[in-house]
């Protein structure tokens, strides 16, 4: 393992230790509450960037995704009682054949038009889950929470650290797939896919497979959603804001390196929840338009591409 | 007979526009073969079909290989560079935005060519030096002439048999067609590559070609069995001469 490579391992078995240890000292509910939604975007924005930001393919569908988790975890509870890990499971597969099945019918167009074509797919499945009775149609659908809190005291703080474990195995994803051949091959279609393909570059092999493990991440981080609020009904769980923070914070944080998402969401997200419990629901909105115009003139390559600058400054400073 | 490429009779083009009109062309194991026309009169299009980048309407492309023959219509163009055809592209087509050397990486994509990388690798820092010194730079930000080496470095990395070069000359200046013009030559030698060369600037071009194909209009007009013969053509007097 290269020196990088056990440092990024040991940096995530200290946020899980870190996470454990909150989940034993603090006893307000609510920090676990508010995490377990930052931790999901940390998902998202790390898997919408496997295919927008390493690529170039611009998904506005990350609802899609995360709505066909959630009522993949419904089907899983309903149908088959399943627990939670199970759930998270058959959610990862539904979204990631979905991802397979959007690639397979979108990738060959470029640019705007992939993005309208996933947009489309978001709607589409809105549509038909809200015709689908068994899952409560338009109306929702109410799930009970197990009674049992397991390990952890709560289930809420159990939830809090799935999300914790997902967000360390999507960044984990994402890292191994940067630095591989994929990612090198994603990087040249971002570039030049004519170039890419001339060379001999799979284009469309790796572009399905961001397509499919990206899917696959956001179905994974939308199944605990089900038990997560309980209430489940088609317009939140195929919500809009999905699609555009897990946009926006990749574009926040930077989109050629994986920190960059995960820093973009906890960023954003922990700004967010400031936001919306100190002042109002409604400002959060026009947070976030800020900062994505700020981010956006003044830092494309987001904090990472910051960070790199200054580093190289630095580095360009200290030698004659 | 090694290595063949052969083209027959292929039709293509992009919509309602037709490209090539009949081309036929063959390339022989070791040669070096020019492909001269203008612009616009389908140099790149016979290229990229060679390449499975475009798809010909009617006609046959075959690369017979030791002992298999393959149908280069029917392969993706991955398989076609992974059995041993490589292209320069036109106007270079870099990747701008990453390194030299992720270029080079990019060329040597298939799997038998990773396997050979450091070798590869070394192999282009030694006939491009100058890449070697610049190999953490973007891509994009070097200049005209070295751009060209990249692209030429890149095509070599997917350790190729038969080159394929698309108008090297482009936007070069005299002195540095004449180099990579050089350079093609000492690369074909030393690596033993067969090289289909498609240019417009004859006087380059038949430096280093054994033959060449004349293209009008998307078809073949004239070949010429050695240069002497591309010289003495009627039509490329005309077109090129002046005379």
């Amino acid at each position: 393992m290269t020196r990088a490579g056990a440092k990024f391992w040991v940096g995530a078995a200290a946020v899980m230790l870190l996470a454990l240890a909150a989940t034993a000292i603090l006893k307000n509910e609510y920090w676990f509450y508010a995490g377990f939604v930052v931790l999901q975007f940390v998902v998202l924005a790390t898997a919408w960037n496997i295919l927008g930001g390493y690529a170039g393919y611009v998904n506005f569908g990350t609802s899609a995704f995360v709505g066909a988790g959630t009522y993949a975890a419904i089907v899983a509870i309903k149908a088959l009682a399943a627990p939670l890990g199970v759930q998270i499971l058959l959610a990862a597969g539904i979204a990631g054949l979905l991802g397979f099945a959007t690639g397979l019918l979108t990738l060959r167009l470029r640019g705007i038009f992939f993005s309208i074509a996933t947009v489309a797919v978001a709607i589409v499945l809105e549509t038909f889950i809200v015709n689908w009775r068994f899952v409560g149609g338009s109306t929702g659908i109410q799930i009970l929470r197990p009674v049992d809190t397991g390990l952890f005291g709560s289930y809420t703080k159990m939830l809090f650290l799935v999300m914790v474990g997902l967000s360390v195995a999507a960044a984990a994803i994402a890292r191994t797939l940067e630095i591989s051949w994929i990612g090198r091959g994603l990087r040249a279609v971002r570039d030049n896919e004519e170039a890419a393909e001339s060379c001999g570059v799979p284009t469309l092999r790796l572009k399905l497979i961001a397509c499919t493990i990206s899917g696959a991440l956001m179905g994974a981080a939308g199944a605990p959603m089900a038990v997560y609020q309980s209430y489940i009904e088609p317009a939140s769980a195929f919500s809009l804001n999905y699609s555009i923070l897990a946009l926006a914070m990749p574009i926040v944080g930077g989109t050629a390196h994986w920190s960059g998402p995960v820093l973009g969401a906890l960023l954003f997200g922990t700004l967010q929840q400031v936001v919306s419990a100190t002042i109002s629901s409604e400002l959060n909105r026009l947070v976030i338009g800020v900062m994505l115009i700020v981010f956006v003139v003044g830092a494309p390559a987001g904090i990472v591409g910051l960070w790199r600058k200054w580093a190289a400054k630095r580095a360009g400073a200290g030698s004659p | 007979m090694a290595l063949k490429l052969t083209v027959e009779g292929i039709d293509a083009g992009y919509g309602a526009v037709r490209a090539l009109d009949g081309v036929s062309i063959a390339v022989g194991e070791g040669e070096t073969v020019a492909l001269l026309g203008t612009n616009g009169n389908g140099k790149s299009t016979l290229m990229k079909c060679i390449m499975g980048i475009v798809r010909p309407s009617r006609g046959a492309i075959t690369l017979q290989l030791d002992d298999q023959t393959l149908d280069l219509c029917r392969l993706p163009t991955e398989e076609i560079v992974r059995a041993g055809v490589a292209m320069v592209p036109e106007g270079r087509r870099l990747f701008p935005k990453l390194t030299v050397e992720e270029n080079l990486f990019l060329g040597a994509f298939r799997p038998e060519a990773r396997r050979e990388l450091a070798q590869g690798l070394d192999f282009c820092y030694q006939a491009f030096p100058v890449l070697k010194e610049r190999r953490r730079q973007p891509a994009g930000s070097m200049s005209g002439g070295q751009q060209q080496m990249v692209a030429i470095a890149r095509a070599l990395m997917s350790r190729p048999r038969l080159l394929l070069v698309d108008e090297p000359s482009v936007g070069l200046s005299p002195l540095l067609v004449t180099q990579t013009i050089a350079k093609i030559k000492e690369l074909k030698d030393s690596q033993g590559l067969t090289v289909l060369m498609a240019e417009q600037n004859l006087h380059q071009a038949i430096r280093i070609a054994d033959r060449g194909y004349i293209i009008v209009h998307g078809k073949i007009v004239f070949h010429g069995e050695s240069r002497a013969a591309i010289e003495a053509n009627e039509l490329v007097r005309s077109y090129y001469l002046g005379v």
